[in-house]
């Protein structure tokens, strides 16, 4: 089924009784080309474009609950590709071109809203260091301008300038970046996938990783057995846990991130604003709600909630930056399950089992990089081998220290990206 | 969130620091080798459960403290100073 | 229409129009008894709507209050309280509440059902940001920001307790009564202008009198108590770990300027009693959302406790007992009752009203207000004409803060309701409605136990009297949503319908989740208080299964909206971070210095003199003071950390790469120290003041970093060392003297003279400045002659004011940070800037420094393939030799013919400067093989300044490089 203009003006008028869903529930079949453990937005993706751009369509995906449940469902939207280092690059770079053509490709309105995203920095230091972004986003061949506080006033004119702790020495400005509806995006990627023949099989919790002589032969499920000559495990908030079905560790910690919706408000933000010496961040959904967040609670956690003392260091820095949203109201706070590696960076790559992949560590930093991983995790799965934009992004880069990407520069803190 | 620290007892969360699990005080010998020091470095339980990590009294007392504590209920069962810690 | 003339009131206004009011009462109330139906728009189809209930659980009734920057949108005109000169405005209508344009919306209702934005507005691509948003962002929200700085007051405040009491309704007070007389402590909380709870709108008595009479006993002996605290206009918002509470406490009175609007409380109990009552929730029928339609016990409150009458027929529509008190208080309060409408079949009640049995209201009709309602008895449908339609489809237990933990709460079939799971939140009990207990007479007895069992836990000896009260049962047959045509609201403020959840389980989003997520149901302001059950069970019925494998979404803090403001109070302006000074900071503002940040600190800029317009002819003059006079700069944000014991040298040896145990006495030494995975943290230097004493320096920004690091070391990693470390930064003011003139200067100050033989480069030890103990180091952080003198911060100031009088009668001054950073350009000194946490000693060829006579922290990690790989960017220098003199700082390099791509980087600059020695442009960066390609010409781009310069590699130290002017 297309969708269209037309097709919701002709099911308005007929009760809207024609549409069907929007993915099926097929029960699971006992084997498949290969698997891949967890419905969330990289796991869909995964999916879909090993469909699509593989041909591989007897393929399954399980998710213990409802898909698009996990961080895809718990974020705050923001999609940019605003990072320096090699590695990171050219990975974000890809993914948001992914993201430019998502609504066409999937049919389906993700509201990618490429409404524009402003670091602003703080001294002449934090400049210098945006500046080496703004010039590496612009070698990889993204968007960046550097703003004066004259630049930054013409466009975010509520902010505090003249109070404010820490004043507003400019900003790095994305034009490219912005926000999407991210529930939307696990039912796209879901629906492409489905079309294409993938079997999306919620309610079906991995309990086991069937391996043999070191080869991965298969999974054991809440809902039986299931045979597959490739598994991919993309299941971040729980990657310990099912990694740890397959014999291994992992380099992560996982931590608890919070974020914040108010009532819905009348236009009033319209970009995506970012303070760095406050750790904070926000934008105004379509509906009208403010979305914004902080840096993480800092302490291991799988709770998927947190506590008061940085929400109110978020709201503080709200209120030291843009004190005009002091009467905007928070509705709802949610944590998400943030798999923390020592740099930052994630991982995409094969395991010491054959035939067993995994797709991790993606830190808060996951969201917009639901079309990049799924599409370099199916080139793994598919073909063996690194899909170039995503090379990087490997498991013994820790051990050797080659190639790490540590964008924050805090070292192997998990915590402190 | 509160945390009882052994030297000045009850507090709230915002006068700790957080490192880490606890495996920090398990420092390798520097000629353990690049698995042991992977471990020690980056790689972690990182159990969904009872875990032992190390906060730091900052606004405090300054004491380094192992806390055992629950990941998924933050429900925290004991703490005691790293430095008296056995090893 | 009031039933009682009051005797007080004050006016206030409503769009414009002035409505008389009693200060204090609800605005809701107020608009009631003048008759105003209409309130609000709705957020998607903006549907007329008016009052729907008398609390926060408003689902209608929004509205904007204030005007210019204290314009607050989005506040319940239920909870809003009337003072005088209050304005009131609509929102979300244009131009006027009555004639909204967007009530188009309305008309397209068959073709907006829900998630229809997901199919469409996709072509063209680029119509998205340029004309469907921007339409669709319009419409949406409901009130509107001033768009102006907040202007109102809010603060925030810790509290402690025994135990928090969550609700001051008969379980609340009851438990209060029994914990206070015990000798809790205690807190009662209530988000209500009073105690009470529903005993402040039911007709019943307690103990043999009317409630009202028994609730303000009950207060009159709670306030006697000094174990007890009342706090009324509270709400508990989140229940957080070891038992913190948030709650916010609106300030009584009328909103004025010159005190807080909110207060936000952390509070921190040791247990909690929950007894926050129960919400009750509507009845899906066509067009239920007529501004008329209420809910029953609202009407109660409106016609019991604030005497207004919410209409002049009303009629009557539930399904359970509970309904029938409305109709009575109605009628006992002389208003007609056009009928009794209950869904179950033979009813009894007494009345002098219509009672309908096994009856069910399937239409209504109105557009501004309601006319009329259609029921259908036995398929026989009538209609009656009424203002005001009571409905009731039962009662939610509050269990909300017993899910903010993750806790998921119990179905109970016999009232039809959830509950809380008990030890839900660790410390907390719950009673009372919020437990399911509906009658007043079981509400005071669980209140009642509950606190007992508290009391007892905290070693108290409570007694248990509960009075006598009212113990009419609550009979339910659970109706949720009526069949048939017609839209059926269920969530009013988003404006969802029965059609849109069935739709939503047609298109497979049958997951409660997912439901939720696709038509936005229980994501609007109230959160599904008061909806989230009817539309679980119309998607339990949609998808054939019960309700509770249907499940619930999750209820997350907080429980009312609370503003940014008070969350984030003090923090407006400066109040986001403390303020750091050093001693000499008065005295650098009062010469013109522009003061700026470094992290927490200020510091000095430049020193400007007149005649000076431009920033770099300050820096000039200044780099020229020290490099051929003398300087004077305040270095005291440095970090300062005095280490002593007898295994002090073993703990520098152990967190600087290089031997500090070797260090003899009076002498100073640099030291570089990694973070424990090989990667640069800091440097700087640590002089040995005795035998067992050490005082290290940081740099400004990592000094706290370092602090904790070393406490680190010592109390995790090596335990087994003999020393102690204490932070004395704030305890030393210290001065960077510098220049060919320093020791001139020093001679003219310091007790006793200095000789070169006694205070040679890297020196130290004790002098004294006009009688006062300092500490003199000869280390240079601009390549000359140079000295830091500290004293006691208490002297800092006039220390200050007397170096630097000093060096200008020696043809110097004082420096500020530009001149500093130019100084130590020009030296190729690093600062975080270069060690910006990637870098490694390799990188910034100090690999050498790393002893290999002993372990340290980072060394193994250092050692690593990957940090210590030819290939790495080095740190080097770059001097323009082209035509294009400037160099920036985070540009990037590349060789003279590569195209300006990531591909090609060879590395990139850190820090720029004009160096007036010089006459030339300096930058620092880091290139690839670096060392090896001194000489090189090469391309730094910078394409955000749009400046591109030919540069040479060269050696870090551009000036001074075999430093014979720092040891001279």
């Amino acid at each position: 089924m297309t969708y269209s203009g037309f097709r919701v003006i002709k099911e308005g008028l007929f009760g809207q009784s024609g549409w069907k869903p929007v993915w099926r529930d097929p029960d699971p079949k006992p084997e498949y080309d290969a698997l891949i453990i967890g419905g969330g937005g990289h796991g869909l993706a995964t999916a879909y474009y090993l469909a699509k751009e593989h041909g591989l369509t007897n393929i399954a995906v399980l998710e213990k609950g409802y898909i698009g449940g996990g961080n895809v469902g718990r974020n705050t939207t923001i999609v940019r590709a605003n990072y320096f280092l090699p590695g990171n690059s050219e990975f974000y770079s890809h993914s948001l071109k992914l993201w430019e053509g998502m609504e066409q490709e999937l049919n389906y309105n993700v509201m990618h809203s490429q409404r524009g995203l402003i670091n602003l920095f703080h001294s002449d230091g934090q400049r210098d260091a945006f500046a080496r972004r703004g010039n590496a986003m612009i070698n990889q061949g993204d968007d960046a301008i550097l703003l004066d506080t004259g630049g930054v006033r013409k466009i975010l004119p509520y902010l505090d300038f003249d109070n404010a702790r820490f004043p507003i020495y400019g900003g790095l400005y994305h034009p490219r970046g912005g926000t999407a509806r991210h529930d939307a995006v696990a039912w796209g990627y879901a629906r492409g996938a489905d079309q294409r023949g993938v079997d999306i099989i919620q309610n079906c919790e991995v309990t086991g990783i069937d391996i043999e002589g070191g080869v991965v032969k298969g999974v054991q499920t809440t809902r039986g057995a299931i045979k597959a000559k490739k598994v991919g495990i993309v299941v971040a908030g729980r990657s310990g846990q099912v990694a740890e079905m397959a014999g291994m560790r992992l380099p992560i910690e996982s931590h608890v991130l919070q974020a914040f919706v108010t009532e819905g408000l009348k236009p009033v933000i319209d970009h995506v604003v970012s303070f760095g010496m406050g750790h904070f961040y926000i934008s105004q959904s379509d509906k009208g709600g403010l979305v914004f967040g902080g840096d993480l609670d800092f302490y291991s956690s799988y709770a998927a909630r947190g506590n008061l003392p940085m929400k109110e260091h978020v709201m503080e820095a709200a209120m030291t930056l843009m004190p005009m949203i002091g009467k905007a109201k928070v509705l709802r706070s949610w944590g998400g399950i943030m798999d923390m590696t020592p740099d930052g960076s994630p991982i995409i790559d094969k395991t010491l089992t054959d035939g067993l992949f995994i797709d991790c560590g993606w830190c808060y930093g996951g969201f917009k990089a639901v079309p990049g991983s799924g599409f370099s995790f199916a080139h793994l799965m598919a073909t063996g081998q690194h899909h170039a934009p995503a090379a990087g992004f490997r498991l013994d880069r820790f051990r050797d220290g080659v190639g790490l990407m540590d964008e924050e520069g805090t070292g192997s803190q998990h915590n402190l990206h | 969130m509160r945390i009882t620290c052994p030297n000045c007892g009850e507090r709230d969360r915002r006068e700790f620091y957080y490192q880490g699990d606890a495996v920090a005080l398990a420092r390798p010998a520097s000629d353990a080798g690049p698995q042991a020091w992977d471990d020690y470095l980056h790689n972690r339980e990182n159990p969904a459960g009872d875990t032992q990590d190390l906060w730091f009294h900052e606004a405090g007392c300054g004491a380094w403290i192992v806390v055992s504590r629950n990941t998924v209920t933050h429900a925290i069962d004991s703490t005691t100073l790293a430095a008296t810690v056995k090893r | 229409m009031r039933l009682q003339e009051p005797e007080d009131t004050v006016s206030f206004t409503f769009d414009g129009q002035s409505i008389r009011g009693v200060p204090g009462e609800p605005v809701a109330a107020a608009l009631m008894a003048a008759g105003v139906k209409l309130v609000a728009r709705s957020f998607k189809y903006h549907r007329p709507r008016g009052i729907m209930s008398a609390g926060s659980e408003e689902q209608n009734a929004l509205v904007t209050v204030g005007r210019g920057a204290q314009a607050e949108p989005n506040v319940r005109a239920t909870v809003l309280e009337v003072s005088a000169g209050l304005e009131v405005f609509s929102q979300n209508a244009w131009p006027s509440l009555k004639y909204d344009v967007m009530a188009v919306n309305d008309l397209m209702a068959p073709f907006l059902g829900a998630g229809f934005y997901y199919k469409t507005f996709m072509w063209p691509k680029a119509f998205w940001e340029k004309l469907y948003e921007p339409i669709i962002r319009r419409a949406a929200g409901l009130g509107g920001l001033s768009g102006q700085p907040n202007a109102d007051r809010y603060e925030k405040a810790f509290a402690f307790c025994d135990v928090l009491i969550i609700g001051g309704g008969p379980a609340g007070l009851m438990a209060a009564l029994t914990a206070g007389r015990a000798g809790a402590d205690i807190i009662l909380a209530d988000e209500d202008t009073a105690m009470g709870g529903r005993l402040l709108r039911e007709v019943e008595d307690i103990d043999g009198q009317p409630a009202a009479d028994w609730v303000e006993e009950a207060l009159v002996e709670l306030r006697a108590l000094p174990n007890v605290r009342l706090m009324t206009r509270t709400t508990v918002t989140g229940a957080y770990d070891q038992g913190t509470y948030g709650a916010l406490e609106r300030i009584a009175g009328p909103r004025h300027i010159d005190k807080p609007l909110e207060c936000f409380w952390r509070v921190v109990a040791k247990r909690a009693i929950l007894s926050a009552g129960a919400l009750e929730r509507p009845i899906a029928f066509p067009d239920n959302d007529r501004p008329g339609v209420m809910m029953a016990s609202a009407v109660r409150s409106y016609v019991n406790r604030w005497g207004v009458a919410p209409g002049k027929t009303v009629a009557v529509f539930g399904n359970n007992d509970d309904a029938h008190r409305t109709a009575h208080d109605l009628a006992a309060a002389g208003i007609t009752v056009a009928a009794l409408i209950d869904s179950r079949p033979d009813i009894q009640a007494e009345g002098d009203f219509e009672v309908l049995s096994n009856a069910t209201v399937t239409a209504t009709k109105g557009r501004h207000a309601l006319e009329g309602i259609t029921v259908t008895q036995d398929g026989e449908a009538r209609e009656i004409p009424v203002d005001c339609l009571a409905i009731s489809g039962g009662w939610n237990p509050t269990v909300h803060l017993t899910c903010h933990m993750n806790g998921r709460p119990t179905w109970r079939e016999d009232i039809a309701s959830f509950v809380p799971t008990p030890d839900s939140i660790p410390g907390m009990v719950t009673a009372g409605a919020c437990n399911g207990a509906f009658t007043t007479a079981a509400c005071l007895k669980e209140g009642a136990e509950a606190a007992a069992d508290v009391a007892r836990g905290l070693g108290l000896k409570p007694k248990v009297t509960v009075p006598a009260a009212d113990e009419r049962a609550y009979k339910i047959a659970p109706l949720w949503a009526m069949p048939g045509k017609g839209r059926k609201w269920i969530d009013f403020q988003n404006d969802v319908h029965v059609k849109d959840i069935n739709l939503a389980a047609q298109e497979n989003f049958r997951s409660v989740e997912h439901m939720k997520r696709y038509t936005t149901q229980g994501m609007a302001p109230d959160q599904g208080k008061s909806s989230n059950v009817v539309a679980l069970a119309v998607l339990a019925d949609a998808t054939g299964r019960g309700i509770p494998e249907t499940g619930t979404t999750t209820f997350r803090p907080p429980f009312v909206p609370v503003s940014i403001a008070a969350m984030g109070a003090g923090s407006q302006g400066k109040g986001f971070a403390p303020e750091r000074l050093t001693t000499s900071h008065h005295a650098s503002v009062a010469r013109g210095a522009p003061m700026i940040e470094a992290g927490l600190w200020y510091r000095p800029s430049y020193f400007p003199q007149q005649g000076e317009t431009y920033w770099r002819q300050s820096c000039d003059r200044e780099v020229g003071y020290v490099r051929n006079a003398v300087g004077v700069c305040d270095v005291s944000t440095l970090g300062k950390i005095d280490i002593q014991g007898p295994d002090a040298a073993a703990l520098l040896d152990f967190v600087y790469v290089n031997m500090f145990s070797t260090l003899k006495q009076g002498r100073v030494r640099y030291g570089l120290m990694l973070r424990e995975d090989g990667h640069v943290m800091d440097d700087g230097t640590t002089a040995r003041l005795g035998p067992e004493h050490f005082v290290m320096t940081t740099t400004t920004a990592a000094a706290g970093q370092v602090m904790r690091h070393l406490e680190f070391a010592l109390q995790v990693l090596r335990p087994d060392l003999d020393a102690r470390i204490a932070s004395v930064t704030e305890q030393w003011a210290q001065f960077a003297v510098a220049g060919p003139r320093s020791r001139a200067l020093l001679n003219a100050v310091l007790d006793a003279r200095l000789t070169d033989a006694d205070w040679p480069f890297m020196a130290c030890g004790d002098v004294a400045v006009a009688g006062v103990a300092g500490r003199l180091f000869r280390i240079s952080f601009s390549g000359e002659h140079a000295y830091e003198l500290a004293v006691p911060a208490r002297y800092g100031a006039s220390l200050f004011r007397l170096l630097t009088a000093q060096a200008e009668t020696l043809g110097g001054g004082a420096y500020g940070m530009e001149a500093l950073n130019v100084l130590r350009i020009e030296k190729g000194f690093i600062t975080h800037a270069e060690i910006h946490g990637r870098v490694t000693a390799f990188d910034i060829g100090m690999d050498r420094m790393i002893s290999r006579k002993k372990d340290c922290i980072g060394q193994t990690a250092a050692a690593r393939s990957g940090l210590m790989s030819e290939e790495r960017e080095q740190l080097v220098g770059l001097k323009p030799v082209g035509a294009v003199k400037q160099l920036t700082a985070g540009a990037y390099l590349f060789e003279p013919g590569a195209a300006a791509e990531r591909i090609n980087s060879q590395g990139y600059t850190t820090s720029e400067a004009y160096s007036p020695t010089l006459k030339t442009g300096l930058a620092l960066g880091f290139l690839k093989r670096g060392r090896a390609r001194h000489g090189e010409v090469i391309r730094m781009v910078d394409h955000l300044r749009e400046i591109e310069a030919k540069v040479e590699v060269c050696d870090p130290v551009f000036f001074d490089p075999d430093g014979g002017r720092a040891r001279g």
